[in-house]
Formats: C-alpha cells, structure tokens, sequence
C-alpha cells in the first residue's frame, strides 16, 4: 500500500488529462494502465492491461456533451491491481481489467458529478461573470481544474483501496485455466474493438476493403513467425 | 504574430510573444471548468482573457468587462479547434467589431468547430494512433516503445491542429469560415479513417496474438469469437455499449471462475 499516494497523484493528473487539461491523451489506457503498472512495479504486465483496456475504449468517443467512461484514473487502477498482484496466475489480467472497467464506469459517472458541480458554482458566482469579472472567469476554470484533479486522486485512491483486497481474494479462488481465462477477455476486448471499427470507420468509402487487406497482412505476418 | 488586414476589420494590435503563450498554454485548458449549462463558454473567456487585456483601458475599463462577459457565454466546438474561435475571437474584440456582430459570428461558430473537430480528431485521429500503437504493441515493442509511439504521433496532429487553428483564427478573423475548408479539414477523416481500418486490420490479430502468448489453436478459437461477437454488438449498434457489456461478461466469467 505504500504506491498509494503516487498512484492517486498519478491518477489525479491523468484523470485531469481526460476532459480538463491538456488533452495529450496520457490518460488513454495504452499509456496509463502502463504507467500505473511501472508505480505498481510491472510495467509490462501494466502495458497488457492496458492494450487490452484500449481495445475496449476504441468504442467510446469522448463526443461534446455525451457521456463516457473515464479511463485515465481507471485505467491507473487497473494497471496497478495487475502489476501488484505480482503473480502469473491465471486471472490477474482478467481482473487487472474487469478492476479498470468497474472504476471507468464509476468515473463516468463522478465526471458528470463535476460537471454539474461546476455548473452549480456558475450560478453562484453568475453576478460576477456577468459583470465581466477577471477574477470569477479565471477562478471559475482553477475550480474546475482543481475540483477534477482531486475527483481522480480520490476515485484512483478508492478505487485501489477498494478493489486491491478484492482482486487479492478473487485471485486465490480462481479455478479456471491461464489460456481460457486470457482467451475469454481478449475475446471479449477484441469483439468491442472489431465492432467499434466498424462503427467508426464503415462510412469511408473503401474502408472494408482496407480492413480486409490489412487483416490478411496481419494473419500473413502471424503465419510467417 | 502580426494582424493582417482582413476585408471585414481593421487591423489589431500586435500581441506579444508572451501573451500568445499565455493564451495558447490557456487553451490547452480550454475545458477546465466544462459544465451542461454553458459548456466550454467560461473557457472560451479564460483563454480570450490575455488579448481582451490591449483593450483601452486594459482591465480596468468597461470595455474589457463587457468583453469578457460576452466571451464567457455559452459556448460549445470540438476543444482543439476551439483555438480558431479563440484567435477570432480575440481580433474581432481587438478590432473594435460591434457586439451585435461578435455574438452573431460566435454562435456562428459552434456547429462547424464541432463537427468538423469530432469527424478529424474523435472519429479518425485518436483511433488511428491508438491502432498505431497496438500495431506496436503486437509487433513485440517494449512499453516504452508503445507509449511513446503512441503520444509523440498523436501530439503531433493534436498541438499542430492547436496552433493551426489559433494562426488562422487570428489572422483571418471573421473570415475564418473559409479557413474550414481546408483540405486537410475536409478530406482529412476520410484518408484517416482508411488508413485506421488498414492498421486495425492488421494490429488486432498480431495485438491477440502477443496477449495469447502465441497459442495457434486458441487465437483461432478467440479470432473466430470475437468477429462473431463483434457483428452481433455491430447489429446491437447504439443500444448497447461495448465496454459495458465487457464489464458485465468479465464480471459473470470471473464469479463463474470463483464460484465452481
């Protein structure tokens, strides 16, 4: 438990990452899950994580106003839980990952919270903007940015504290194989993933017929190893 | 950056280098107080802020409040070309435009800025460099290989699309609805998107593949599944989210691996 400062401060500003500041995209799973996996002391099987976390989030697209997962903090979490558990057990990466996919759905949720958080703060301080006030324009953004910032530390540190334990017991009674385990979750990320490609990409022309032939080069190079 | 004159303003003032830092490093923090009621408006008057200070008067004056309370209206556009509003915005205010004008112009602005935004970056760009770094990924790349592949790709397109959008923000001004169609705006996605479903193609049998550890028989048994699944959850388009049906079917295999 000694990561768990690092970790809440490292999911705090990649959860800031998501909507907030800077938007460089640190907060995608591929790069967070294996940052949170190298604090946890395992990157690789922090970066495993988080590819299979990736695959998932392909499907969702942070549109305006829509509503998503988080996957920065989340993604923190999961990798984290994996890397800590230390093991090559059968099943750390499918909990590594339900652990990620539990907290981005929280996440979502404590993003909305904010949101309407900081529309409540607007309406407070509404006769100061309306006067055209430097100091509630800019206090209004510091508030939000700090108020993000601090619901990712706090959904990181939870979400560890909460879901390590759990994931530690879950770990000890798992009964079914590596190769079913692993199988069974990249099926499932793989699925989202090949669905989101096509929901994404089939409205350019050509584009199947890219996928296709990029499917076969893929499968040509599998077979060639 | 100098002002050039545009048919529709007279020229603004020059900003200097520091205040277009201080307003670019703002934009990058465009949405940090985003909320349901008036979006990214107050981000919008956040990151205008530093020119609306060369304003007569500076901030002091009336004319800087009424400025800046119209500046932090409502507001909504895709965050990274939110810098063409922005940059606009700001020589519009500079320039001496009307108010009337300047909030006919910005709401002007919303739908294009958004639209053009989530088709070039949410639906393409993003993607596509995520898929740029599973192909990594499934080619054998340490982490520090995929990570790095990953963001230096990304940023590239996402601080050019930044500063791109604020440069012609600025030096086009209320003209700036020319600016979007840019080839690279308009055609842009659809190459994108081409080049995504290429790497997609190739990256999720190589990305399974590594996951596996390179069981034959079994990335059969998970390719097959998984094209299966994915038509099914492509039929179930928009009543259901993958990822929470990820959740749930992990959720139910890990209790099934519990329990028996």
């Amino acid at each position: 438990m000694t990561e768990l400062l690092p970790l809440a401060m490292l999911g705090g500003v990649l959860g800031l990452d998501v909507v907030s500041f800077p938007q460089m995209m640190v907060s995608r799973p591929l790069v967070a899950a294996t940052l949170g996996g190298a604090l946890a002391g395992d990157a690789t099987m922090g970066l495993v994580v988080g590819v299979t976390l990736e695959l998932i989030a392909l499907a969702t697209l942070p549109f305006g106003a829509s509503r998503y997962p988080e996957w920065g903090s989340a993604s923190v979490v999961g990798g984290a839980i994996a890397s800590a558990l230390h093991t090559e057990q059968a099943g750390a990466l499918t909990i590594g990952v339900l652990a990620a996919l539990a907290t981005a759905w929280v996440g979502g949720l404590t993003l909305v919270q904010i949101r309407l958080g900081i529309a409540w703060l607007a309406r407070r301080r509404r006769p100061a903007l309306d006067a055209g006030s430097r100091g509630a324009v800019i206090g209004l953004q510091l508030a939000g940015l700090t108020g993000d910032m601090v619901r990712a530390s706090l959904l990181t540190a939870v979400g560890f504290l909460v879901l390590f334990p759990v994931a530690e017991a879950t770990l000890g009674t798992w009964s079914l194989g590596e190769s079913l385990s692993r199988g069974f979750v990249v099926s499932a990320a793989s699925a989202v993933a090949g669905a989101a490609a096509w929901t994404i990409f089939h409205s350019a022309r050509g584009a199947r017929w890219y996928f296709v032939g990029g499917l076969v080069l893929g499968l040509a190079v599998l077979g060639m190893r | 950056m100098t002002a050039a004159t545009s048919p529709a303003m007279a020229p603004a003032p020059r900003l200097s280098a520091l205040t277009w830092l201080n307003i670019f490093t703002r934009t990058l923090a465009i949405q940090g107080s985003w909320n349901y009621e008036s979006l990214m408006g107050n981000g919008i008057g956040f990151c205008v802020e530093p020119a609306l200070r060369k304003l007569p008067g500076g901030v002091k004056s009336q004319a800087f409040k009424t400025a800046l309370t119209r500046q932090s209206a409502y507001f909504n556009a895709h965050p990274y070309l939110a810098s063409v509003a922005v940059g606009a915005l700001a020589r519009a205010e500079l320039s001496g435009v009307t108010a009337e004008r300047i909030e006919r112009f910005r709401t002007a602005l919303c739908g294009p800025l958004g639209s053009v935004g989530d088709r070039l970056v949410w639906a393409a760009w993003l993607p596509f460099c995520s898929l740029v770094g599973l192909l990594c990924f499934g080619l054998g790349s340490s982490p520090a290989v995929v990570v790095f592949t990953f963001l230096i790709l990304y940023n590239l397109g996402h601080f050019a699309l930044r500063a791109w959008g604020l440069y012609v923000g600025w030096t086009r001004g209320l003209t700036v609805a020319s600016a979007l169609g840019n080839p690279v705006l308009r055609q842009g996605p659809q190459h994108v998107a081409r080049a995504a479903a290429a790497t997609a193609g190739v990256a999720v049998p190589l990305v399974a593949a590594r996951l596996l550890g390179h069981h034959v028989a079994l990335l059969g048994v998970v390719l097959g599944s998984s094209a299966v699944a994915a038509l099914l959850l492509v039929r179930l388009h928009g009543r259901v989210e993958g990822y929470k049906l990820a959740l749930v079917l992990i959720a139910i295999f890990a209790l099934v691996s519990v329990a028996f």
